[in-house]
Parts: structure tokens; C-alpha cells; sequence
């Protein structure tokens, strides 16, 4: 049976014109053309940091660089290369990590899923907005003063006047300063757009609170969490005005005592970022090439730790994200 | 088990427990910060962030141990150096406010979905980057094209009496601050404006308006409030870099004069930050440490204070349920 009313034919939709930005007065193709404008500015720029790093450091290349010590002369052929360097960087990574990581999960868990008393969680939260929000050369120098004296003071090797406060330990202590916001911030942000019922449907089968954060919701935010704590990683590999503080001033690694890794943790030693400072004209050994090098490394850790993050945030849990699986906060029960 | 320390009791006070500790430790930090600052301001009074003298030569008595004929030890007047933080800060501010605008307006509405691909990890990028890369670029690369191109010689003996002009300068420092507070303000703001809801735009467009009145009128109205709160936010990374800035200002604290017209940009200054890290020989006692603790003071409580004034404005957006 034939309805009595015939739908109308497609084409009898009248669509307006697309608006073009011709017909638009001056002033706002002007304002048009300058966004263009900057929008291109911004990737030549950019591409411009990326190409010069990549140009200088790989022209300076060499594997040598990358398996000797540093030495402290003027000399360029005996000054070495940045092993030390780039094990120090490693080192305070996961030291800072390490520590950021399970306390920026536990704090964003509290703020999240218990946060009382409310004006307590108020607090935290905006305590954590001041670290975020403090120089890291501020938090460096309240580094120097809560690990020289008294009883913190085992953490770093011992000086005339009382402790240096300077040493792997110390440096990767507060560097996890750095990355704690941001591991709290992902993993908050994550928590709190899980849709209830997922909660609920762990209610209903009677678990605890404390069963459902561990079981239920954080596996089910892994990739945010691992995002959060990519970004940290990339804070605490750029940072250099808390290594430059807490790390002494030694290209090389220089380990206290005999023991092997604690000797070695709680001595001096450096990073890439200080090892492109020393050696950039600010600093004391002046080797631009040395300095390319190393911070063209730096830049291919920090480009890789970026595809990471994009990686993990984009939904798509490929191969990288799989590795971060690894990550669980409690070991998996068949 | 009991009910009154169950698992989620046990839970509960374990996850808040490390929220304190976390808590104390922030308290701690500034508290000892303050303290150890407390000697130079008690000296120096309000003066201390007044003009008067060389800064240089002030920090050199104070970690010699001789005073300055006719002034304490403690005789600190920190005006050059808060000069230089307030005009690299502002300048790099008030550029990066229009060049955020522009380029977040660009990535939500009028690029290309290709180009758009491509904006949102460079943003990311230029967020990653380490701020000491930024300084080795600046000195390396740009400081000696300055120098080349853009200082004449004329201009150079100018002042030569006074300072040297390098390339390592007021301008370079601001720029590449620019550069690097960008990314925040960009991501907030295009954020925001992807925020925006589309009936209103969509009412805009229906009342006959062109797509850039819309965003003009509507859409970055709309998002004021977010993007005053994304440049309070950069100006506090701002103010606090020190490794970038240490290395590409001309570390010479210098109180840039704009009465110098155009070569007041090339004039080297020293802002806060970087005159912490160039006079923190890792010493935390005597006079010299004072003052550097009290440099940090106030660095940390101006950005405590930015973030409380980044948190309040963004409130006005609390009412479009957006924020």
C-alpha cells in the first residue's frame, strides 16, 4: 500500500552556499591569514629545533662518544665521551620514578575514590598544583637543605661541614618532585571519567573498595596511568637545574665506598642535560660538538618518550603500550 | 577481621597517609625555604627588592666574607635582577597570549584535518623538549646570528663603557621563552574551545555571522576565562626557568634600561632563577646562602600565588560546566 504522502525527492534540500572567507570583510581575513600564518610558523619552527639538533648531532656523531668516560680537560680529543652520562640519566630516571609512580597512583586513588576529609583532599590537591607549579630550581635547593643535616644525611656522602647533599639518591629523590604531579594528574583525570557502573557492577559482586581500585579500576586505566608516568620520565630526563644542584659538579660517575650499587647511588656523577651544560659555552668545558652529541640523544629520548605518550593516549594499545602493561600494581592472580 | 580496621579502613588510611606525607613535605618546603630566608629580608627590610648598587658585586662580598664599605654583609638590593625576570617574563608573555590565540584558533577551526595531525604532537614536542636544548640552540644558533646580523657596530660602541652586547641578550632570552610557555597556552586554550558547546557557535552562524566573528564573539569570549588562567600558568613557568634562560640572557645582572631605545633589547640581563643557579655553589650556610634562599622565596611564593590566581580565574567557566 502506497503511502499518501510521497517523501520528497532528495535533491529538493537547499543547502546554502559554503561560506567563503573571500566574501569576508578585511579585518577578519586578515585575522584569517594570520592564524595560518602562525599555525605554519609553529611546525617550520619546530621542524627548524628538530632538523638543527638532528644536523649538528649527527655531522658530530660518533660511537666512541657513547662508550667513554668524560674526563675534565680542555683538550677535545681526550675530553671522552658521555657514557657516564648517559647511565646517570638512567639511574635518576628510575630512581625518580620509582618513587613517583606507586605514590602518584596511591595519592590520586585517595583524592579520587575515598577523599575525606574533603577539605584534606582540598588541600593535597592544591599543594600538589604549588609543586607542579614551583621552579625546579626552587625544589633543588630545598633538596640542599632537607638531606645535609641529621639523620637524611646517609643518603649522600660526607663533607667537612656535615653532609653535600649531593648524589644519585638525593637527586633522584626530588626529581620524582617533578613527575608526581603529572603521575597523579593522568591517573586522577583517568578515575574520574570511569563510568560508575563499573564500580557498581564491583559492589553488587561484593568486593571491597580497596579490591575494586586494585582489580577493577586501575587495570582498566593502565594506559592513562603509563601516559602519566611517560610524561614524568620526560620531566625528569629535561631537567637540569636539580642535577646541576644535587649532582655535583663531576662529568664522571664517582661512586663512595665499596659497596657496588649503594656506592655508587649515594656518590656524585651526571646526566645528559648537565653534560650538555658543562659543555655548552655557559659552562666549563665549552665543546660545541660534545655538546650537539649529547643533546641530539636527548632530543631522540624525548621524541621517542612523545610517540610513547601519543601511542598510549590515542586509545590504540599497540606494541609500546604492551610493554607498559607490565606495569601492574599488584601481581595477577590466574 | 574487625570492622574497625577492615581492608578498605586499611586501604583508606594507607592511600590518605601518603597523601599527608606528601602533604608535610610541600608544607616542609616552604616553611624551610622561608625560614632560611628570613635573615636577608630582616636585614634588608622592603629594600631588598629596591634598586641600589651592583648585584654582582653585593654577591661576591657576601660569599668573600667582606662587606661593602659602609654595609652589612647581608646589604642585598635586588631590583636588576627582578627587572630582568619581569621584563623577560612579561615580554614572553604577552607574546605567547597572541600567538596561543591565533594558533589555537587555527588548529580547532581552521586547519586542515591533515595539518591539524600534524600541529597537535608538534605542540607536544615543543612541550618535551628540554629547557637546556632550548638554551644550547639559543647560544649556539641564535645569539651569534643576533650578534652578526642585528647588532651594529655603532650600536655596540654605544654603550660599550656600560656593558657588551653579545647576542646573549634581553631579546634572545624573551624569545625562546615565548617558545617554550607556548605549548601550555596553546593546550588550554584549544581545549577550551573545542569545549565550547556547538549550539551556541551554530546560533552565531545561523544569525548570519562569519565563522571569525563566531570564534571572536562567541567561542574565545566564552573561553576568557581559560585562557587567563593558562597564561597565569605560563607565567610561572616562566619566572622559573633558569637553565634556559642562565644560559642565553648574557648572565650579566645588568638592569636592561628602555630609556636605551632599541638597544635595550640587546642589553644581557639576569633574571631570578638564573642568578640561583649560578650562585648555588651548594653551600647552605653563611650570608650568600641566605640571600639565595631568599631569591627563592620569592620566586616560590609568586608562583604559589600565580597558581591561586590561575585557579580563581578559571572559575567563571565552572558556570558553563566546562572547566
Amino acid at each position: 500500500m502506497a503511502s499518501a504522502v510521497a517523501a520528497p525527492p532528495p535533491d529538493a534540500v537547499l543547502r546554502p552556499p559554503r561560506e567563503r572567507v573571500s566574501s569576508w570583510p578585511l579585518a577578519d581575513r586578515l585575522a584569517y591569514g594570520l592564524c595560518w600564518l602562525v599555525g605554519v610558523g609553529l611546525c617550520l619552527v619546530t621542524a627548524w629545533i628538530v632538523l638543527y639538533m638532528f644536523l649538528k648531532g649527527l655531522s658530530h656523531f660518533s660511537f666512541e662518544l657513547f662508550v667513554e668516560s668524560p674526563a675534565p680537560t680542555i683538550s677535545q680529543s681526550t675530553s671522552g665521551g658521555f657514557k657516564d652520562a648517559l647511565i646517570g640519566t638512567f639511574i635518576v630516571t628510575a630512581i625518580g620514578i620509582a618513587i613517583a609512580a606507586p605514590l602518584g597512583v596511591a595519592i590520586a586513588a585517595w583524592l579520587s575514590e575515598f577523599g575525606r576529609p574533603s577539605w584534606l583532599a582540598r588541600i593535597v590537591e592544591s599543594a600538589l598544583e604549588t609543586v607542579a607549579g614551583a621552579p625546579s630550581i626552587v625544589l633543588a635547593l630545598f633538596g640542599l637543605l632537607l638531606f645535609s643535616p641529621g639523620f637524611l644525611s646517609f643518603l649522600s656522602q660526607s663533607a667537612p661541614r656535615g653532609a653535600l647533599a649531593e648524589s644519585f639518591l638525593v637527586a633522584g629523590i626530588v626529581l620524582s618532585a617533578l613527575a608526581l604531579p603529572l603521575v597523579v594528574g593522568a591517573t586522577r583525570e583517568a578515575l574520574v571519567q570511569l563510568p560508575p557502573r563499573l564500580r557498581e557492577a564491583s559492589f553488587a559482586l561484593g568486593k571491597t573498595k580497596a579490591t575494586t581500585i586494585t582489580k577493577v579500576l586501575l587495570p582498566s586505566i593502565r594506559p592513562s596511568v603509563a601516559s602519566g608516568i611517560v610524561l614524568g620520565m620526560g620531566r625528569i630526563i629535561g631537567d637540569t637545574a636539580i642535577i646541576v644542584i644535587l649532582l655535583g659538579g663531576t662529568l664522571r660517575t664517582e661512586p663512595v665506598g665499596n659497596t657496588p650499587v649503594l656506592g655508587t647511588l649515594r656518590g656524585l656523577g651526571s646526566t645528559l642535560t648537565q653534560y650538555v651544560y658543562y659543555n655548552s659555552p655557559a659552562g666549563e668545558g665549552n665543546s660545541h660538538e660534545k655538546a650537539y652529541v649529547a643533546a641530539f640523544v636527548l632530543m631522540m629520548i624525548v621524541v621517542l618518550l612523545n610517540a610513547l605518550v601519543t601511542r598510549l593516549t590515542s586509545g590504540k594499545r599497540g606494541l609500546l603500550a604492551r610493554a607498559f602493561e607490565l606495569l601492574r600494581f599488584e601481581p595477577a592472580k590466574a | 577481621m574487625s570492622a574497625r580496621f577492615s581492608g578498605d579502613r586499611r586501604a583508606e588510611f594507607l592511600l590518605g597517609a601518603s597523601a599527608v606525607v606528601v602533604l608535610a613535605l610541600i608544607g616542609l618546603m616552604v616553611v624551610t625555604i622561608l625560614i632560611k630566608a628570613w635573615p636577608s629580608f630582616s636585614y634588608n627590610g622592603l629594600k631588598w627588592f629596591g634598586p641600589g648598587g651592583n648585584v654582582e658585586e653585593q654577591l661576591r662580598a657576601q660569599r668573600d666574607g667582606s662587606p661593602i664599605p659602609g654595609h652589612g654583609l647581608f646589604y642585598f638590593r635586588a631590583w636588576p635582577l627582578i627587572w630582568g625576570t619581569i621584563v623577560t617574563t612579561a615580554g614572553a608573555v604577552a607574546i605567547a597570549l597572541v600567538v596561543s590565540v591565533l594558533a589555537s584558533v587555527f588548529i580547532t577551526e581552521f586547519a586542515p584535518a591533515l595539518v591539524r595531525r600534524v600541529l597537535d604532537p608538534v605542540i607536544r614536542l615543543l612541550a618535551a623538549v628540554p629547557s637546556v636544548i632550548y638554551g644550547l640552540i639559543g647560544i649556539l644558533a641564535i645569539a651569534p646570528w643576533v650578534e652578526r646580523h642585528l647588532i651594529s657596530n655603532a650600536r655596540k660602541q654605544s654603550v660599550i663603557y656600560v656593558v657588551q652586547l653579545s647576542g646573549a641578550d634581553l631579546m634572545t632570552a624573551t624569545l625562546i621563552l615565548t617558545l617554550m610557555i607556548l605549548p601550555i597556552m596553546v593546550a588550554i586554550t584549544a581545549n577550551t574551545l573545542d569545549a565550547v558547546p556547538v549550539s551556541w557557535r551554530e546560533g552565531s552562524a545561523a544569525l548570519g555571522v562569519n565563522r571569525w566573528r563566531t570564534i571572536w564573539r562567541v567561542s574565545l569570549r566564552m573561553a576568557w576565562p581559560a585562557i587567563a588562567a593558562a597564561t597565569v600558568l605560563a607565567t610561572a613557568r616562566a619566572l622559573g626557568e633558569a637553565i634556559m634562560v642562565a644560559m642565553v640572557s648574557g648572565s650579566h645582572a645588568f638592569a636592561a634600561n628602555p630609556l636605551d631605545g632599541l638597544t635595550f633589547l640587546y642589553e644581557p640581563v639576569q633574571p631570578l632563577a638564573a642568578t640561583i643557579l649560578r650562585e648555588s655553589g651548594g653551600n647552605t650556610v653563611g650570608p650568600l646562602a641566605h640571600t639565595i634562599y631568599a631569591i627563592a622565596a620569592v620566586l616560590i611564593v609568586s608562583a604559589t600565588l600565580l597558581s591561586l590566581a590561575g585557579w580563581a580565574a578559571k572559575q567563571p567557566l565552572k558556570r558553563y560546566g566546562v572547566a
